[in-house]
């Protein structure tokens, strides 16, 4: 399992158009991708579980990668965070 | 008339009928299937037909409002894919044998009702894209899709509400603007608006009894009138008027050199008197701020505000301009500018009195914490620094002095700062007619005609019974402003104007010929100003 800490600086937080994002790249690996914010946990595929998190600017998410390709979604899921979020 | 206030959802004026849109609320029944999965077909179906009728609507929306407000419809077309919405629907199919109509209802509200509960306005707002795109499924369903309920003519259109998909069907042509009861300033449908520039409110209980009333709209003011009279509607004419000229000139005018007809460039900067302004100094594309109110930042303040309070005002006005100039004019306070904690006295004649430069050069600590912060936000942009209330060759010496000390400090403490031009402003007829001299101690002039007028022709400013004796274009107040650019030329400063009369339209074509290199004004002057300008000379 594979895992990063990621604190948003987008001024909205997780909202609409990059959580769409972030579920299309969360489709692309077989490994199952969860978000962790507040307590409270969603899977990267859910748009609607990510955006009920209601996440917003300044918080910390942790995200977990476990699953075949753990390695390379991690990697870049914490690019995807950092250049959209 | 009667006027409803209720709040802003996008600036702007319209004019019209006023038009009531019903969107009557689709009723879904409940009844139980016996085939769950002939419904879960249909679901199927009408998921295929709702998501192409997005990615029809997407394509409209980028064409109208651009790529980026578009992309909520290629959100709600992955809402409508998103699995927990999937599996609440078909289990509900399954497990209660409902008909499809309304498992998609009441997942709709489900969903909707988890995000209406959320703390912070953005996700609360979210619920209106999921009833919208739970209403296109349902409407689908049922069958019941024709005509989107258009005003025959052009009129503003009062609603319960409006979800985003319907602001962007609706044609533009149509539609002057729109008041709505729900609906917050955050909302897709406000976002759409904002970028379409079509004038809404919200807040307002619209009636039904309100349809075929004449009626304005003031967005700005969020302000719905209805059966305006003679005077409210000749004013809102002439405002509508106003920003439709001024619309005109940003679309022509925007993103255009400013040349005079005779091929020199003038630079036309904007005056900010705060951090709001910089707003307005970039949506009317000045070519930089010419004068920077630094005032503002004590007069809003009950303390002396601190070298980083005033470095972190600075740096983030010069990180804005993004590398073009940023002329700082220091501390302009006495006269009609004061504030308590100063602690001037009260003085028989204020605007010849302890103000401006006068307190720095008294008071070279409160001065030199201003330069330092000035001096530390030079190296996040273009700053330069003028001073003001200039009368003698002694006070540029004596500012030269403290700069270097404050350059010096910095340097020793290893703090960055950039090229900073000098410049001061010519403002009193003694720094005009000894302009030949003090040319050569500075980089630049700005001219503030303002106190340049009123004392050139020992004229209160603030007095209105005088007006009748001010004449703007005095020819003293020309000769003087003639004098001071050709001797600002003769050692090598550039000159520009930072006084209202810079913004006076009949005197553009004189300051042109009169060789100004640059002119400040208000914002709003920035377009109409460069038009008038590429025609001088």
């Amino acid at each position: 399992m594979k895992e990063f800490q990621y604190t948003i600086k987008d001024e909205i937080g997780i909202h609409a158009r990059p959580a769409g994002m972030l579920v299309q790249k969360a489709k692309q690996f077989s490994s199952r991708v969860m978000l962790e914010c507040n307590g409270k946990k969603a899977e990267a595929t859910k748009l609607m579980a990510i955006m009920s998190l209601g996440v917003k600017c300044g918080a910390q998410v942790k995200v977990t990668v476990e699953g075949p390709d753990e390695e390379a979604a991690a990697a870049d899921l914490e690019g995807f965070f950092r250049e959209h979020l | 008339m009667e006027i409803y206030t209720g709040k802003t959802i996008s600036k702007g004026i319209a004019i019209g009928k006023l038009y009531f849109y019903a969107k009557d609320k689709q009723q879904v029944k409940r009844y139980r299937v016996e085939e769950p999965g002939k419904e879960l077909e249909r679901f199927e179906q009408a998921k295929g037909r709702a998501v192409q009728e997005l990615n029809t609507l997407y394509e409209k929306a980028v064409r109208e409002v651009g790529e980026v407000n578009a992309e909520i419809f290629q959100v709600h077309a992955m809402m409508l894919e998103d699995e927990d919405y999937n599996d609440s629907v078909q289990n509900m199919i399954t497990a209660q044998k409902v008909n499809a109509e309304y498992a998609v209802a009441s997942t709709g509200d489900n969903f909707a009702g988890m995000f209406a509960g959320m703390e912070d306005e953005y996700f609360r707002a979210r619920a209106a894209d999921i009833k919208d795109i739970s209403e296109r499924m349902i409407g689908i369903l049922l069958e019941r899709r024709e005509d989107t309920g258009l005003p025959p003519v052009p009129s503003i259109l009062a609603a319960e509400d409006l979800a985003p998909s319907e602001t962007v069907q609706m044609d533009k042509e149509k539609l002057l603007g729109f008041v709505t009861r729900f609906g917050s300033g955050s909302s897709h449908t406000a976002i759409l608006a904002r970028t379409m520039g079509l004038p809404a409110i919200a807040g307002i209980s619209v009636e039904k009894e309100w349809d075929g009333r004449m009626a304005a709209l003031d967005g700005a003011l969020g302000q719905l009138i209805l059966d305006p009279d003679e005077k409210t509607m000749k004013e809102l004419q002439e405002r509508l008027a106003q920003d439709q000229d001024q619309k005109r000139l940003l679309a022509e005018w925007k993103g255009r050199e400013t040349v005079t007809a005779g091929g020199r460039r003038i630079r036309l900067y904007a005056n900010a008197g705060n951090m709001t302004d910089l707003v307005s100094v970039l949506e009317n594309d000045a070519e930089g701020i010419g004068l920077f109110r630094s005032e503002f930042l004590y007069l809003e303040s009950d303390h002396f505000p601190t070298e980083e309070e005033q470095f972190q005002a600075y740096k983030t006005a010069a990180e804005n301009m993004a590398g073009k100039k940023l002329i700082i004019r220091t501390l302009d306070i006495g006269a009609d500018k004061q504030a308590e904690y100063f602690g001037l006295e009260k003085e028989e004649n204020p605007a010849m009195g302890y103000r401006a430069i006068r307190i720095c050069l008294s008071q070279p600590e409160l001065f030199k914490t201003q330069l330092r912060a000035i001096f530390r936000a030079s190296a996040y942009g273009t700053v330069s620094v003028m001073y003001p209330m200039i009368i003698s060759l002694e006070e540029v010496h004596r500012i030269r002095e403290i700069v270097e000390e404050v350059k010096g400090e910095l340097g020793a403490q290893d703090l960055p700062f950039g090229e900073v031009e000098q410049g001061i402003m010519i403002e009193t007829p003694a720094a005009a007619l000894i302009s030949g001299e003090l040319a050569r101690e500075v980089d630049f002039f700005s001219i503030g005609t303002n106190d340049l007028t009123q004392y050139t022709l020992a004229i209160d400013r603030q007095n209105e019974r005088l007006e009748q004796f001010c004449d703007p274009h005095h020819p003293a107040l020309l000769r003087l402003i003639e004098m001071v650019i050709q001797n600002g030329h003769a050692a090598g400063c550039w000159v520009g104007i930072c006084g209202e009369l810079g913004a006076d339209l009949e005197l553009t074509e004189w300051f042109v010929r009169a060789g100004i290199d640059e002119l400040s004004v208000s914002p709003s002057m920035i377009l109409p100003l460069r038009k008038k300008i590429s025609e001088a000379e």
